[in-house]
């Protein structure tokens, strides 16, 4: 017997979506906890400001927002949408998922649904997955969102961390077109760096301790970085990653109009594109100045703010790439979403 | 292959002038590249990936720390490369 197979079409991202909580934390208000000046951040990251969620702005709460933005800018609803991949490290619970959460409270409850953690690069792994979801014929129109609250998992005192990280949500709705919008993903591991970044101690750890130690002593787990480490790795390898990308698309990067990298750090965007001689025509997102580093959300989030800011880059090109803790990578170029 | 210890200083003195804005003059061995220089960490790391290449010689993360003086990654990279 030969098992029936399925073949779909090529696949684009079909419109974007943005969700920022509405309170916006100067550096001014997080100096103190870590015994820094707005200056030092500034020179080291680029970050002025960044926001933080409330306690009424919960992950899937954020998902919904850029998700029902997404949906609305390509004229679509919930029930147009078969497959949700929700890309976070920040959901408190293990199960079920996030993506669960939004499908049931978005009105779709039977839509194929999950979450990934892929971490900062976890966009651009949805994003691959979600394109090759419509190639194979397993789903006509997906929705990738990118959401953290990492505020929730951050020590305000942390001095190597504090002043990185921010919440937020973005999404995209990948959906059958005629031609190829996605170009191929050029991904991967360094997963002997895999201490690099990470959040300790584990939930095991967690109740141990509880068991053993006073309550005063739990520590929550929340996110460590090696500074030096991560800059060096993203800096250098992750150029060579993203001209992969741009090769396997059939391109050059003079053919390439914008570079919407992880947010990660003002210094490794602009030290990447030097590594990767971008022609000066080539349009660099930088959300991160105002919004932080908001992991998995960044990609999505930073492609909606250089579309409010340079309109005339719908529907043309952007390379993506997103790399983080695992350390993992993932990139690809993409045509940017037609004007709604 | 070996390299002289003139060479290497000569070379530093480039790569620091091109990724930190600091005037080849004003380097020498005895330097603190954070305290007399003001090379941040982040601009260490382009320094040591430049030095890497240039010099064809591995300087792994941990041993970024301990070079504080220009003299440091002098001795450093020649003894590496020897």
């Amino acid at each position: 017997m030969v098992i029936k197979s399925k073949t779909g079409s090529e696949s684009s991202i079909l419109s974007v979506g943005a969700y920022r909580p509405s309170r916006l934390v100067p550096n001014s208000e997080i100096v103190d906890a870590i015994d820094s000046s707005d200056e030092w951040i500034v020179q080291r990251t680029g970050i002025e400001s960044r926001r933080f969620a409330g306690p009424d702005e919960s992950v899937v709460d954020m998902a919904i927002g850029a998700a029902e933005q997404a949906l609305l800018r390509a004229k679509l609803t919930i029930n147009d949408i078969d497959s949700v991949i929700v890309a976070t490290i920040t959901y408190p619970h293990q199960a079920p998922s996030a993506a669960t959460a939004l499908i049931q409270r978005m009105g779709n409850p039977t839509a194929a649904a999950l979450d990934i953690g892929a971490a900062c690069a976890g966009f651009c792994y949805g994003v691959a997955m979600a394109h090759d979801f419509v190639r194979a014929g397993s789903a006509k129109r997906v929705l990738v969102v990118g959401v953290e609250k990492i505020s929730d998992f951050t020590d305000p005192t942390d001095r190597a961390t504090a002043f990185i990280f921010a919440d937020g949500a973005g999404a995209v709705v990948i959906g059958e077109t005629k031609d190829a919008g996605i170009g191929p993903v050029e991904w991967g591991s360094d997963s002997e760096n895999r201490d690099a970044i990470l959040m300790n101690p584990s939930w095991i750890d967690v109740r141990n301790t509880e068991t053993q130690l006073t309550k005063a002593d739990i520590k929550w787990p929340n996110i460590t970085q090696e500074g030096q480490k991560v800059f060096r790795w993203a800096v250098f390898s992750m150029s060579k990653a993203a001209l992969k990308a741009v090769d396997s698309a059939g391109l050059s990067v003079n053919q390439i109009d914008a570079f919407i990298p992880h947010q990660a750090n003002v210094r490794i965007i602009e030290t990447m594109a030097k590594e990767m001689k971008l022609p000066d025509s080539v349009i660099i997102a930088d959300d991160i100045r105002t919004n932080g580093n908001t992991s998995a959300a960044s990609i999505p989030l930073a492609m909606d703010a250089l579309l409010a800011k340079h309109p005339e880059l719908h529907g043309k090109l952007a390379l993506l790439i997103g790399y983080g803790a695992g350390l993992v990578y993932a990139g690809q170029v993409v045509k940017l979403p037609p004007k709604p | 292959m070996a390299l002289s210890a003139a060479d290497v200083l000569a070379g530093i003195k480039e790569i620091v002038e091109e990724v930190a804005g600091i005037p080849a003059a004003s380097i020498e061995l005895d330097k603190n590249f954070t305290d007399d220089l003001e090379v941040d960490s982040l601009s260490m790391v382009e320094v040591v990936v430049a030095c890497e290449e240039r010099f064809g010689v591995k300087i792994p993360d941990e041993k970024v720390t301990d070079l504080a003086t220009v003299g440091d990654a002098v001795n450093f990279i020649v003894n590496a490369a020897a």
